[in-house]
């Protein structure tokens, strides 16, 4: 049951064949099976989550209309908040903190019937490709042990992928959804910027933050795409329109006449042999279900990186002044007599990690005056040539593709030590956050050489987010087609794991 | 290229209030020379007839009636302080004893 799409758990729930609690208590056993071995979860609400199943289907067996996920397992990424359950952003300083709020994401969750079994494993406050930078210890690939989950949301990534969760939730600032996916053999959605609330998602880089539906299949992606989004009053950023129709999008996976375009810069050099394979063939595989595919140029991409490592480290050092060990989470030092500015300076000292002090110092570097211009406002003017190049590729492409990350899932602690190095791994998902358009990653195989799942990235103009489930509904079939059986079937079975 | 001394380093740190030992200092000095090297590129683009963009929408500010809407109680507020005292945060002392 477990291993079933949330598709057809939901058929499973509304015929009858079993119930919200059942399907509940089946993945908190996976869990209890798997999980110490994976280090998905970093808390496991048992309770609230089998409570709000009974309600469920008690809802159902008094008739009740339910959303099409209602009784649905999820795994929720720890930097959204939820009322009364501890939130830690994978951090020391927010050890045991309890939000006294719902963020719009869970709101949207629970209004939905979906389940929140909990929360997922991080890099701290989402920085990190690895998730090797969280304060409670990395996550492992269930695909092999000794690799990564992609980061920042390895966590949701290893529990869609161990089968602990049917759906989970992610948030991407520069490839923190599409690059766990791609490396897990999972799906995730980045939806344009602004489509899903930001409200009681804990700011990282706020003009690149955004929160995103996980799953396994396109079409369970898309279902929960439309739980999670829609205009909320309580994010300004928030996009006051109809949301695309994914779900139909998703369903239809229709790509006759629709043009896909290549990027040319995103393939090559760098790109191990396996993950071009498997991509090249995939472009195959769309132009026989009838996509045209054609060659777009963006020459500013290679800026992006770059460009990335400023305004994001930027943003956060102002966004994270709140950890001031005042109001909330860590308080270090409070002696008597201690100065208010010894304590945070103590507690931010003790609270953070080594990746989030280094990215506060660099962005407080780039903001400082005299090296503004030079640093965050050449920034965002590279921001501007990205969005550019995407608006011109737009005009011969319906949407853009790429592979997801240059290579396959790679070994824990073998980039630890290079923070250059790892940041190379977002290199082809960033320019989607700097232009906030959509993008989503799909497997696309394994790579012949390591046996490595590889992801597919789609990219879509903004609010046009339904063109990337179409293609990727389209390359997901014709690729089921071909294999058989999904791509995770093919991963070890971690059954009996301690 | 720029480069950052350590006594840079540890002033961004006192700016950014965190404490650092000498281990860490040293480490960042060496990992900022690599880390702003890299992305200095942006500079060979940011010519000056590029205009900036600082976020990916036309951010306008948006207003609410001002009414009265459920908010937090100060219980509930207060949940997560490190210490209160009369529904207040208490926090240590911010001005020097003599002030």
């Amino acid at each position: 049951m477990i291993k079933n799409s949330a598709t057809e758990m939901a058929q499973s729930l509304s015929s009858g064949a079993t119930t919200s609690v059942a399907l509940t208590q089946a993945h908190l056993d996976r869990i209890a099976e798997v999980d110490g071995k994976v280090h998905a979860f970093l808390h496991v609400d048992a309770q609230g989550a089998l409570e709000q199943a009974a309600n469920v289907d008690a809802a159902r067996a008094r008739g009740e209309k339910l959303s099409p996920l209602a009784g649905i397992p999820l795994a929720l990424k720890d930097v959204l908040v939820q009322k009364g359950v501890p939130t830690t952003c994978g951090s020391k300083i927010l050890e045991g903190w309890r939000p006294p709020y719902d963020s719009t994401v869970v709101t949207n969750l629970k209004n939905a019937g979906v389940v929140i079994l909990g929360k997922t494993n991080m890099d701290e406050f989402a920085m990190g490709s690895s998730t090797e930078n969280s304060a409670y210890g990395p996550t492992h690939n269930p695909w092999d042990l000794t690799r990564i989950p992609g980061g920042s949301g390895g966590g949701s990534s290893a529990a869609l992928a161990a089968f602990e969760a049917p759906l989970a939730i992610g948030t991407d600032t520069g490839g923190s959804i599409r690059q766990p996916a791609a490396v897990t053999g999972t799906v995730g959605v980045k939806p344009t910027y602004g489509g899903v609330s930001r409200y009681g998602l804990v700011a990282f880089s706020s003009s690149l933050d955004q929160a995103g539906p996980c799953a396994r299949t396109v079409l369970d992606t898309a279902l929960l795409h439309e739980v999670i989004a829609g205009h909320d009053p309580k994010d300004s950023t928030s996009i006051n329109a109809p949301v695309p129709q994914v779900v139909a999008a998703a369903k239809n996976g229709e790509v006759k006449g629709m043009k896909i375009g290549v990027v040319k810069e995103l393939n090559g050099d760098g790109y191990q042999s396996g993950v071009r394979q498997r991509f090249e063939e995939s472009l195959e595989l769309l132009a026989k279900a009838g996509a045209e595919i054609v060659e777009v140029s963006a020459p500013n991409f290679e800026y992006a990186l770059a460009a990335y490592y400023l305004i994001a480290p930027s943003e956060c050092s102002s966004n994270l002044a709140r950890f001031d060990a005042m109001r909330y989470g860590l308080r270090v030092g409070d002696t008597d007599g201690a100065s208010a500015e010894s304590v945070m300076n103590m507690t931010r000292e003790v609270g953070f990690g080594r990746e989030v002090k280094r990215r506060i110092l660099l962005g407080t570097y780039a903001l400082s005056s005299g090296y503004y211009d030079a640093y965050y406002g050449s920034a965002q003017k590279v921001r501007t040539l990205i969005t550019q190049d995407f608006n011109n590729a737009f005009e011969k492409c319906d949407v853009m593709v790429s592979p997801t990350c240059p290579t396959t899932a790679f070994k824990i602690g073998e980039k630890a030590n290079d923070p250059l190095a790892m940041y190379l791994n977002d290199i082809a998902t960033i320019p989607v956050n700097m232009a906030g358009i959509g993008g989503m990653s799909l497997p696309c195989g394994v790579a012949p050489e390591d046996g490595l799942p590889v992801g597919f990235q789609i990219m879509s103009p903004v609010m046009q987010d339904q063109r990337m489930y179409s293609v990727g509904a389209a390359l997901e079939a014709a690729l089921l087609t071909q294999w058989g059986a999904p791509l995770l079937s093919q991963a070890p079975s971690l059954d009996g794991a301690a | 290229m720029s480069s950052l001394s350590r006594d840079d380093v540890a002033n961004l740190a006192r700016l950014a209030r965190i404490d650092m030992t000498d281990q860490e200092l040293e480490n960042l000095t060496t990992e900022f020379g690599v880390i702003l090297n890299a992305v200095a590129r942006v500079q060979e683009v940011a010519t000056t007839d590029v205009p900036a963009t600082s976020h990916p929408l036309p951010l306008k500010n948006i207003f609410r009636s001002d009414v009265v809407i459920p908010s937090l109680t100060p219980e509930e507020a207060l949940s997560g302080a490190p210490a209160s005292e009369e529904q207040r945060f208490r926090v240590p002392q911010i001005l020097g004893e003599e002030a």
